[in-house]
């Protein structure tokens, strides 16, 4: 893989979270993340997207800690920088957009001032010349009337203003990785193809990779080239995102494809999707002492190939 | 923010009625009057004719509900009524303790700030530290400590063993007389100032708008200063209004303990001569201190927080 493409932007080698020293919540995942890709990160709630993400910007909180592996950004080992230039990292070259839009903005500083303080600590800019900055940062992230809502406090806004404005300062300083955990999952169907199609369109122009999470296989088919799918703390499958769905390897991720509600034949969705799953936790007997599952690359010699 | 305070303010008027109902009736039920505690000072029977003289003289023959009529129609006047004691408008009793007892809130109420707030703060970055174990305890002492108690400790270590300080007494402009007693008064406030400024910070801490602001990369000292200390601040501010509220009633125990010559004292007086004219008016002075800073409190928090209008 590596022989053809450019070298990966992000790359996770071996990684291990616990709770703690011992009790490992996430096992050995690894995968590369290329210049300007968009990957795709699924899986149930609680199989360790989040955290991986998190990790990644180092924002996990105690008792949660890494315990090895390599976590490269743009070929320096991150986890070994110190606390300073780890923080340096952050916000500047890699940022993270949260899934509540609603209580991740500061309610008591107008949006305007919570992204300029990005171009203010990074850039060092003046707050004047850093507002002006951030009310064109609006602008890109299509907020209407952009100078008056830079006066505004995120409680005078939408939804999906408030996640626009997250765009907005996640974005602010051009990084070269944004992490995306859940961005759409707290919004009105209505507006969340709006904000995929912002992010996807505003990552490609500025060639910005993606570290997509989310547990939603409709959005990750439509943003995504290349997906993983995790389950209980394991990268199980790396595949690309068509190949997925067509033809699903592992058989975890053909009970997650079960499980989508489908269109037009909502009783019986609703009841395949519990059996379906069921059958996947039957058949792979979920509980504590389940054998070890084989790491992706060992489990399908297809992905790597 | 002007019709707010209005609104505010004719809000009181139910408030102090029924406070100077519950003292009337209070008064009218306990045993002894101003009368009977002149008899007792003076060790000896009163002539019949004397005694139905003062009860005409003070309407004490009246009925309780005329009596009750009177009050609110002077109240109406704001006219206090007159002391039995000294035979003066309660209005010129009260006036000159109004603003020692003031300045005692005052000053306990800041050093309450000044020392509690930070330490809250300090031990809520910490958590679980040695600062924060020691901090903590000695709020939950300073909370348990009776004041008469902590106040007679600190006339015996600071004005009698040391002689550093005035163990009691009040004059104008002196800054010494106060220490004593605005500490006595301001410990207790202080505990729980640092208790909720550290459960606060704890609190805001863990917001997720804070683990938005770790992500934007931002120092710790610009974190904390920019998106935790105000956020805080809003938290603190209720306890800060009640607190300083509740604090001229507090005053009464430590006003009489150091002789200081507040309302709390006074008041403290005027129950045991049964004065009832001046009891209600020092009161009633309570009541509207409390009411009129937690009317600032609310245009505190307008001013704070974006999210609370006052209209």
């Amino acid at each position: 893989m590596s022989r053809i493409c450019p070298d990966p932007v992000l790359s996770i080698r071996n990684l291990r979270i616990g709770v703690g020293k011992h009790n490992a919540i996430l096992h050995n995942v690894s995968f590369d993340i290329l210049p300007g890709e968009t990957y795709g990160l699924v899986g149930e709630s609680g199989s360790g997207k989040s955290i991986t993400g998190l990790s990644v910007m180092g924002l996990l909180k105690r008792p949660l800690q890494v315990t090895s592996g390599e976590v490269m950004f743009q070929g320096q080992d991150v986890l070994k920088l110190g606390n300073r230039a780890r923080r340096r990292l952050r916000g500047d070259r890699m940022s993270m957009i949260f899934q509540e839009p609603m209580t991740a903005l500061n309610p008591l500083v107008t949006v305007g001032r919570q992204i300029a303080e990005m171009l203010v600590v990074h850039r060092g800019m003046s707050w004047p010349q850093a507002r002006r900055k951030a009310v064109e940062g609006l602008e890109n992230v299509r907020v209407p009337s952009p100078e008056e809502r830079a006066r505004s406090y995120p409680h005078q806004l939408s939804g999906g203003m408030r996640q626009r404005v997250m765009i907005a300062i996640a974005l602010a300083c051009r990084p070269d990785l944004l992490i995306a955990d859940e961005p759409t999952t707290a919004l009105d169907v209505t507006v969340q193809a709006g904000v995929l199609e912002l992010i996807a369109e505003l990552c490609k122009a500025e060639g910005t990779a993606v570290l997509l999470v989310s547990h939603d296989l409709g959005v990750i088919a439509n943003m995504c080239r290349r997906v993983g799918v995790m389950d209980r703390g394991r990268l199980v499958e790396e595949q690309d995102a068509k190949a997925l769905f067509e033809n699903p390897l592992h058989p975890y991720t053909r009970g997650l494809l079960a499980a989508r509600p489908r269109l037009g034949s909502r009783t019986l969705a609703g009841r395949g999707r519990l059996t379906e799953l069921d059958q996947v936790v039957a058949s792979e007997d979920r509980g504590r002492d389940a054998p070890t599952l084989t790491t992706p690359r060992e489990a399908c010699p297809e992905v790597t190939a | 923010m002007l019709r707010f305070i209005f609104r505010r303010t004719l809000q009181m008027i139910p408030t102090l009625l029924a406070v100077v109902l519950i003292i009337f009736v209070i008064f009218s039920v306990i045993p002894g009057s101003f009368i009977s505690s002149l008899m007792a000072e003076g060790r000896n029977a009163m002539n019949a004719d004397v005694v139905a003289h003062l009860n005409s003289e003070f309407g004490l023959d009246k009925p309780l509900l005329v009596r009750l009529g009177d009050y609110l129609w002077g109240l109406a006047h704001f006219d206090l009524g007159i002391s039995y004691r000294t035979r003066e408008p309660v209005w010129n009793v009260i006036e000159p303790r109004l603003w020692p007892s003031i300045k005692l809130a005052l000053t306990a109420m800041g050093f309450a700030v000044v020392v509690g707030v930070p330490l809250g703060f300090l031990a809520a970055l910490k958590p679980g530290s040695l600062f924060d174990t020691g901090t903590m305890m000695m709020a939950v002492s300073g909370l348990s400590l009776p004041e008469f108690w902590l106040g007679l400790l600190l006339m015996y270590v600071f004005a009698l063993q040391l002689g550093w300080l005035p163990s009691f007494g009040y004059h104008p402009g002196s800054i010494k007389h106060i220490v004593l007693p605005a500490i006595a008064l301001g410990v207790s406030p202080m505990a729980l100032l640092a208790r909720t400024t550290r459960a606060g910070v704890l609190d805001v801490m863990n917001a997720d708008f804070v683990r938005t602001a770790r992500a934007k990369g931002l120092t710790e000292p610009r974190l904390v200063f920019a998106h935790v200390t105000r956020n805080v601040l809003v938290l603190v501010l209720t306890t800060l209004g009640l607190q300083f509220g509740s604090l001229m009633g507090q005053a009464i125990v430590i006003e009489a303990l150091f002789s200081w010559p507040g309302i709390g004292s006074l008041l403290v007086d005027s129950v045991s001569t049964r004065d009832i004219p001046v009891v209600q008016g020092t009161v009633i002075v309570i009541v509207l201190w409390f009411l009129v800073i937690n009317m600032l409190v609310d245009v505190a928090y307008a001013a704070i927080d974006p999210r609370i209008k006052v209209a």
